[in-house]
Formats: structure tokens, C-alpha cells, sequence
């Protein structure tokens, strides 16, 4: 680096002052774009702090408060069911995944590593499943949890959402690049497949299982579509659709510090686990993460 | 031998059996279905009877002038969000790729959007352009230092309402496009530009002749998805404008499919699978499309 330097050492005192203008104009513009991203958290933070009469009484909205209050917040966990639909999310969130491992690993394990009869088969049409959009079967599996009255259950919530063939394919891969020669070597020594799979496979791939959870939480504390669709009874709500409650029923429909206490309340646990998990969540949303 | 072949295939098979029930289930038969479900006439969720098989699910929702409606909605939202959020996307990651104080502290920040509930957000970015009767909200203060009349983004004009329709979805995509984009600018090896240094190629033809070329791929990926991405919008749409999408006027083709399924619309599942492939189609024929100009646009 420090030799091409020299060579750019002709470049004249011109052309450096013109690249220290580009390097400011650089970091303007980005500090612009960071306050866009981070203005809708402040004004959330802010009015929830604010008094509901504070807040009702400003004709012009004001960019801070002097006298920031904790009304809002028991508010919020006194006059809506926030705490339950928290607690539902988290139980969500928590079995959904728990479940989606139990299943996808063994799945992985066997495409990656055991041999088969119409084991190729099956994997091809596992990756052609990965094109097919969730849109497309979501209506007979509401006809089938409907069906089967396990509408506002638990059940009805969870089952349809654990399964996730992209993340059999992302986990396959990484089980197949463990070297042959470790599987034969614990052959000989009489290890099950089980055990291989545990003791050696598993914490070998701890980084892309750590991701692949890390993304499903993600995925499971954020969903809406499926479970607006399956409950109605606010005792079964996760957090999505608490807050389209809140918004459309409760507190009366003003009460918008309030909301905005829910609002933070309910956004806190995904941004501390990434703020805890920051490279791994980036690094994983990078490699297997999609929006939209 | 020959039994202990036998015993491996069942094993494969046992280790494959909790995916493959859950997959048979919820997507395999579902997916069937979805196709048996549209051509079913006058299909009754209560008694599950049809009067006859054809193409009038197909028919009714291309007449239905909610669904043109939503159709018309998705197709703006697609056309101005993604090339909108891919351009701002390259733009902020040239940008953090050219620092680097800050750049993990910016990077950070960046991503929030990501890990944030779209509907906890989409009511901070309600309340900030809603008009109601004690303020005029955050929005329309804005406009008033340019000396512009308030506006009711929320629950006025169609093209206000889609404004803060595209304006929210570039937000929300946003991280996903910058953090891909990012990671595809710092693998470009530096040999590239030093060469291009050492000949004193201007910076501008360093981006179009190396940079851009070499991340080609990424960005086709993020307009892929994009288009995948902004054709299944929904969920923001209610977070901004609330569950009635329709009195609203801002459906998207998704939104109809769930109000067609359930809800004060709903109960007409036929009518669902019959607006949910043709947005399939839609969305299989536009990814052709762009398959086929990234053949001839696109370095590999």
C-alpha cells in the first residue's frame, strides 16, 4: 500500500484538498441518511415519555421534552394485555425454533452425510419447495388449522410456521464441507450416526446454527401474516398483532404516548439481541437473509 | 451387507421423516390445493361444496375493482421503490466503503430497520404524517417551513397516502440493500483499483469500469428480490394505513388474497387461490425478465 502511495505522491496538493471536499461531503451525506434511519426511533422514544396532556397540548409538535414521565409505560402494561401478548411472542418465538431445529438438523444430517436410496431425488425437490412463496399456501393452511379447530391455539400458531426449507439447504451445505475422512475415523471407533452428529457435526457447524436461530427468532418475533390469520382471540395476539389492537382499539384511539410505550416496549428485545449478536446477525442476514 | 444397505436406507429415511411430514403437510399439499381450490366454482367454506370446475374465480377477481385496484397500487409501489432503494442503497454503501472512521458505528445504525418490527415503526411513521384535529403533525411542519399547506398523508389524497407508501418501504428495505451491497464492494480485490491508480483512471471511471462491473451480480440479486420483495408488500400497508386496506385505497395484490380469505371480506378462499397465482405469475414472469436481461447485462 505504502509504495502505491508514493507513486500517488505526484498527485498534486489540488487534487488532495479536492479529496478531503469528497471525504466531507461523504460523511455528510451519510450522517444524513443515519439521521433518517435513527429519527423514528427518537420521536417514538420521545413520545413516550411525553404526558398524554403534553402531548395532546402541542399544536406544533416539540423535538424534546423537559419533563419526560413513566406514565406511559404503565399505561401500557395496565390498560392493554401488553404483557401477554409479549409472553405469547416469546413462547412464539421460543417453541417455533426450538422445533425448527429438532427437524431441520436431522434433515440436513441425513442429505449431507448418510447414503440413500432417493436421497438426490428428494433433495432436488426440497430446493424446488424453496421457490415456492408462502403466499401461495397460506390459504389451505388456514382452511386446515380452521379445520381442524385449532384456531386461536397454540398449535394452529406454531406448526405451519416451523418449517423452513431454506435453512435444510443452508445448514446441508455446511455439514458437507466436514472432511469424509473424520466421519470414516469415527466409523472405526464405532461412534453411532447419532452421536456423530451431536458430538461432532453440530458443534463444527455451531456458527451457521447460531445464525440460522438468530434469523428465525428474527423472523418469528416479527411475523404478522400468519398469526393475524389464525387468532382473533386477543389472549392468543403476539406483538404485531397487539399493536395493530392497540392502534385500531385500545387506549382510545389518541392516546398516541401510550402507543408509543408499547411501540418501544415491543421493538427493545430484537434491538438488544442485535445489538449483542451484531456481527453474527449482520454476517447471517448477509448469507441467508431475505426481506420482503 | 446387503441388510445393513437396507438399515442405512431406513435411517436416511427416519432422519428425513420430521421435515417431510411438516413440509408434506403445510406446503406439498397446500400447494396442490391452492391450484384445485381456483378452478372450484362457487366454492362454500361452511358446507366445503362447489357447484362446478372452470376459470370464474379467474375471471370475477380480474373484474373485481379492488383487485385492479391493489394491482395498480403493487405495480407503483414496485416501479418506484425498487430502482429508488437500489440506487440509495449503492450510493450509502460507495459511501461507507470509502471511510473508514465511523464505518461500523454507521453500519450499525444502518441496519436497525432491519431488526425492528415493521408494525411497531409503521405507527411511528403514521403519527409522524398523520393530520388529526389537535396537530398537524411532524410531516406537515416540515412543509410548512417551505411554505407549503397541510396535507393529510394518512387519510387524504391517493398520491399522498402512496408517498408514505414507497417512502416507508425504501426505509424498510434499505438495510438488507446496503449491508449486501457493502460486503459485495469490499470483496472487489484492490489489485483492480491500484493498477487502475497507478494508469490515473479518474474515480468516476474506476466505479464504472471496475467497481460496477464487478459487483454487477449482487445488485441483479437485490433487484431480484426487490421485485420479488415490493410485489408481496403488505404488512407495511396495514402498519401505515391500518386492516381496512380497501376503504383505504391502498391494497396490494397480497393484502387482497388475505381479505379475500378471511376477515369482514372474507371467507372466499377460491377467490384468494385464484388472486394468488396470478400474482405468482406475475412475479415468475417479471423474475424471467429480468433473468434474461442480467444474461446480457451482468459479469459473472
Amino acid at each position: 500500500m505504502s509504495a502505491r502511495q508514493n507513486e500517488l505522491s505526484r498527485i498534486s496538493r489540488a487534487s488532495r484538498t479536492r479529496r478531503a471536499a469528497v471525504r466531507t461531503v461523504t460523511y455528510i451525506l451519510l450522517t444524513l441518511w443515519a439521521l433518517m434511519v435513527l429519527f423514528p426511533y427518537y420521536w417514538m422514544i420521545l413520545s413516550s415519555v411525553k404526558s398524554y396532556s403534553a402531548y395532546n397540548g402541542e399544536y406544533v409538535p416539540a423535538f424534546f421534552t423537559l419533563s419526560p414521565t413513566l406514565e406511559n409505560y404503565r399505561e401500557a402494561f395496565s390498560a392493554v394485555p401488553l404483557a401477554r401478548y409479549f409472553l405469547n411472542s416469546l413462547l412464539f418465538t421460543i417453541v417455533t425454533t426450538g422445533l425448527m431445529m429438532a427437524v431441520i438438523i436431522p434433515a440436513a444430517f441425513a442429505f449431507a452425510r448418510l447414503e440413500f436410496r432417493g436421497r438426490n431425488l428428494v433433495f432436488a425437490l426440497f430446493l424446488a419447495l424453496m421457490m415456492i412463496p408462502n403466499e401461495l399456501v397460506i390459504i389451505t393452511n388456514f382452511q386446515t388449522i380452521t379445520n381442524a379447530g385449532l384456531r386461536n391455539t397454540y398449535a394452529g400458531l406454531i406448526l405451519p410456521s416451523v418449517t423452513s426449507v431454506f435453512y435444510i439447504y443452508l445448514l446441508r451445505e455446511n455439514f458437507a464441507q466436514i472432511p469424509d475422512e473424520l466421519y470414516s475415523a469415527a466409523k472405526v471407533d464405532g461412534t453411532t450416526d447419532f452421536k456423530y452428529l451431536t458430538r461432532v457435526m453440530m458443534p463444527i457447524c455451531r456458527p451457521t446454527i447460531i445464525t440460522i436461530v438468530i434469523l428465525k427468532v428474527i423472523e418469528c418475533w416479527n411475523s404478522y401474516v400468519w398469526p393475524r390469520l389464525v387468532t382473533d382471540d386477543p389472549a392468543y395476539f403476539l406483538v404485531s398483532n397487539g399493536i395493530q389492537e392497540i392502534r385500531e382499539n385500545g387506549f382510545g384511539r389518541e392516546n398516541i404516548p401510550a402507543m408509543m410505550a408499547a411501540v418501544v416496549v415491543i421493538s427493545l428485545p430484537l434491538i438488544a439481541l442485535f445489538l449483542c449478536f451484531r456481527k453474527k446477525v449482520m454476517a447471517g442476514v448477509s448469507r441467508g437473509g431475505i426481506k420482503g | 451387507m446387503r441388510g445393513d444397505k437396507k438399515a442405512n436406507n431406513l435411517k436416511g429415511w427416519l432422519y428425513l421423516l420430521p421435515a417431510m411430514l411438516f413440509l408434506g403437510f403445510f406446503m406439498v399439499y397446500p400447494l396442490v390445493d391452492v391450484f384445485v381450490y381456483s378452478f372450484e366454482e362457487g366454492y362454500n367454506s361452511a358446507s366445503q361444496t362447489y357447484f362446478g370446475v372452470g376459470l370464474y374465480n379467474y375471471s370475477y377477481v380480474l373484474h373485481d375493482p379492488y383487485f385492479l385496484q391493489a394491482l395498480k397500487n403493487t405495480f407503483i409501489l414496485v416501479v418506484i421503490t425498487v430502482p429508488l432503494s437500489t440506487l440509495l442503497a449503492l450510493l450509502i454503501s460507495v459511501g461507507l466503503s470509502s471511510i473508514s472512521k465511523l464505518k461500523e458505528l454507521y453500519q450499525t445504525v444502518y441496519f436497525l430497520p432491519y431488526v425492528t418490527n415493521t408494525l411497531a415503526v409503521g405507527l411511528v411513521f403514521m403519527i409522524l404524517f398523520k393530520r388529526t384535529a389537535y396537530t398537524d403533525g411532524l410531516a406537515n411542519l416540515v412543509l410548512a417551513w417551505f411554505g407549503r399547506g397541510p396535507v393529510d398523508f394518512i387519510d387524504g389524497p391517493y398520491w399522498a397516502k402512496m408517498f408514505v407508501l414507497c417512502f416507508y418501504t425504501v426505509w424498510v428495505v434499505m438495510p438488507f440493500k446496503v449491508l449486501i451491497l457493502t460486503s459485495a464492494l469490499a470483496s472487489v480485490d484492490q489489485t483492480y483499483y491500484n493498477a487502475a491508480k497507478v494508469d490515473g483512471t479518474s474515480p468516476f471511471r474506476i466505479f464504472r469500469k471496475i467497481t460496477l462491473p464487478m459487483i454487477s451480480p449482487m445488485i441483479f440479486y437485490l433487484v431480484i428480490t426487490g421485485f420479488i420483495g415490493a410485489f408481496k408488500a403488505y404488512s407495511d400497508a396495514v402498519a401505515l394505513f391500518g386492516t381496512n386496506l380497501n376503504a383505504a385505497e391502498m391494497n396490494t395484490i397480497v393484502g387482497y388474497v388475505y381479505d379475500m380469505l378471511y376477515g369482514d371480506s372474507g371467507g372466499y378462499p377460491s377467490y384468494a387461490s385464484a388472486a394468488a397465482i396470478l400474482l405468482f405469475a406475475v412475479v415468475f414472469t417479471i423474475t424471467l425478465i429480468n433473468l434474461s436481461i442480467s444474461k446480457k447485462n451482468v459479469h459473472y
